[in-house]
């Protein structure tokens, strides 16, 4: 009995022995891909620190220590491309949320089943198209001849160059992207709101509350949670600005306003092939992107118990 | 539900009908117009007479298109491009999160791994960094460049990973007992029990392969080596390039070569319609799918 008992554990000590082996060689395609297209370029920060030059490579190139951040930093322009990113970042959140939350409680109101379904498969439908395909929209309606200045010269209005103009350039970008995602946005909305439970509604209706009362002090507090949730991810990535529509639709007339860090680095590290002065200016952002992430994880891990990673 | 029907809760109602069909109608008018812009002569296009309906209706725009062997070289590099990464996305998330699903002492090392690709997540070397590694790997100009870099997701396994933790135990046990390897198990007990968040994987692997053009941008050097994105883009930027630029009213409206805007909008309009195709599974399973990482998590 003591024997067979303990071929038995053996049995499953060998087993587990050979589980594990058989995990290693399962992560091995993954992290091989990991290994060489995630870590092989993070060395590649060096050249942030060198006067980088392709044909010598990292060990033949020049060290140059920090001269590249001290460029960046004395530079007029780095301030202004923070300044753009996070306003163009922080009114896409904002204004994002906030439609996306009107949105989903007036969506929610809808009784009529089909129209509910259709006005969802229109509103969803933006936000699985590329910004390559919405700015050819965007510039076609709203440049000079588009449809929007017609509109404007319509009413007797005068007509707004937006694709072109430093002072409406940033409202452009926020409400494209405002337009385009708000419905996606609204689905997490519109299901905290339908977990609610009716019980709660029915109370504060025999009370006597009206609709507006029960909507600010029944429906939002129990959106809350995940309202603070999204906000806790959108600000991660608050120094994107979102490089792809940017570079869709901005130009050299409004670059004072709509050049944010991405296509920055894209220009001056690609187009004009200053690769040092390029990757130092991508470093900054990792850095910075990488503690906005940790300290929002550890914010939200303090508060609500729960990581968001 | 209670619901007096005064005469307010019946106009807030009409209220909120309106808004949302108004709501309804703006996604919808600027897309629509790009559909019917395409189907309208040059004429009707440049003197801004098309709204809900093609004016002047033809088909020349796409007769152009079926012509154009760019357009379709570049159409089959996304395609190419879309079904091999969703063959390698998918396999490597699955084979990553099945291990990972375990617990430490199940599968000694999970931790150090789930760092690797939590860290992978958090940093990243740069676009400067991620170029100069295609360059050196002889990757410029291939579809790989295109494929490889986004291969590994550390959000998908994530996703991946907290579904099989979810699938109960003793199925898996039952199995372990009758000697089945971990490959075997994967294959036959986790992936036919995983289907709707796999096919929430794949799809964002789909539409993100197929929109990307960034990457056709800095890895290819050569127009014909475009991804459909890349080359559209391309085909925007040269007409808006002048149009921005700050060339006059006059210069503009020349450059503006008035038959290439409803050809634009035939291209964007089928370089959409397999996306379209796509629309119902994304609306069922990336939905349901968002739904459940945010309220599950």
């Amino acid at each position: 009995m003591k024997q067979i008992a303990m071929s038995k554990q053996t049995g499953k000590r060998q087993r587990k022995w050979v589980s594990q082996t058989y995990y290693h060689i399962m992560m091995m395609p993954g992290m091989i891909l990991l290994l060489i297209f995630s870590y092989i370029p993070m060395t590649g920060i060096i050249m942030a620190f060198q006067n980088f030059v392709p044909a010598k490579g990292i060990s033949g190139s020049k060290w140059v220590g920090l001269k590249h951040f001290k460029e960046l930093f004395s530079n007029r322009d780095i301030t202004l491309l923070i300044r753009n990113t996070l306003t163009i970042a922080l009114g896409k959140i904002v204004l994002g949320t906030l439609v996306a939350i009107i949105f989903a409680i007036l969506l929610n109101e809808i009784r009529v089943r089909w129209l509910k379904k259709s006005v969802q498969t229109i509103v969803y439908l933006p936000h699985f198209l590329s910004w390559v395909i919405l700015a050819s929209v965007v510039s076609n309606l709203f440049n000079l001849d588009g449809m929007v200045n017609s509109l404007l010269s319509g009413l007797g209005l005068e007509k707004a160059n937006f694709l072109g103009s430093n002072s409406l350039f940033q409202p452009l970008l926020i409400g494209t992207d405002v337009w385009k995602e708000f419905g996606y946005n609204s689905i997490v909305y519109l299901a905290a709101i339908t977990a609610v439970d009716p019980n709660l509604h029915e109370a504060a209706a025999v009370d006597g509350a009206s609709w507006w009362r029960r909507v600010w002090h029944v429906t939002l507090p129990a959106m809350l949670p995940i309202i603070m949730m999204m906000a806790a991810i959108n600000v991660t990535g608050i120094l994107n600005g979102g490089f792809d529509q940017v570079y869709n639709l901005y130009s050299p007339k409004v670059y004072e306003t709509g050049d944010i860090l991405d296509t920055y680095v894209y220009r001056v590290g690609l187009i004009n092939r200053e690769y040092g002065f390029g990757t130092a200016v991508g470093l900054f952002k990792s850095v910075v992107g990488m503690v906005l992430m940790l300290s929002v994880n550890w914010l939200s891990k303090k508060t609500t118990r729960r990581s968001i990673f | 539900m209670i619901e007096n029907k005064s005469i307010e809760s019946r106009i807030r109602i009409s209220v909120i009908h309106i808004i949302v069909i108004l709501l309804g109608i703006l996604c919808f008018f600027p897309l629509w117009n790009v559909v019917c812009i395409s189907f309208s002569s040059s004429l009707a296009v440049s003197g801004n007479r098309v709204g809900v309906w093609p004016v002047e209706f033809t088909l020349s725009a796409y007769k152009i298109i079926l012509e154009d062997a760019q357009f379709w070289r570049s159409f089959g590099i996304s395609v190419f491009r879309v079904v091999v990464a969703l063959a390698i996305n998918i396999t490597t998330t699955v084979l990553l999160a099945y291990p990972l699903s375990k617990s430490k002492y199940e599968f000694k090392g999970r931790d150090i791994y789930m760092n690797l690709l939590l860290f992978a997540m958090l940093f990243s070397g740069g676009m400067i960094p991620n170029y100069m590694l295609i360059k050196n790997l002889h990757l410029l100009n291939t579809v790989w460049a295109l494929i490889l870099p986004g291969s590994v997701t550390t959000f998908n396994v994530i996703l991946v990973m907290n579904f099989f933790i979810g699938i109960p135990k003793s199925i898996e046990e039952a199995a372990v007992i009758d000697g089945a390897n971990p490959f075997f198990i994967l294959l036959k007990i986790f992936i036919p029990c995983s289907k709707p968040v796999l096919a929430t994987v794949a799809l964002f692997s789909i539409v993100w392969n197929w929109n990307d053009f960034f990457g056709g941008l800095i890895y290819m050097t050569k127009i014909r080596n475009y991804p459909l994105m890349t080359y559209v883009q391309s085909l925007n930027i040269n007409i808006a390039e002048l149009v921005r630029g700050g060339a006059g009213a006059e210069a503009l409206k020349d450059a503006m070569a008035v038959s290439n805007k409803n050809l634009n909008a035939a291209k964007i309009v089928v370089a959409v319609v397999p996306l379209l195709f796509i629309y119902p599974l994304l609306q069922k399973y990336l939905i349901s799918g968002m739904v459940l990482g945010a309220v599950k998590e």
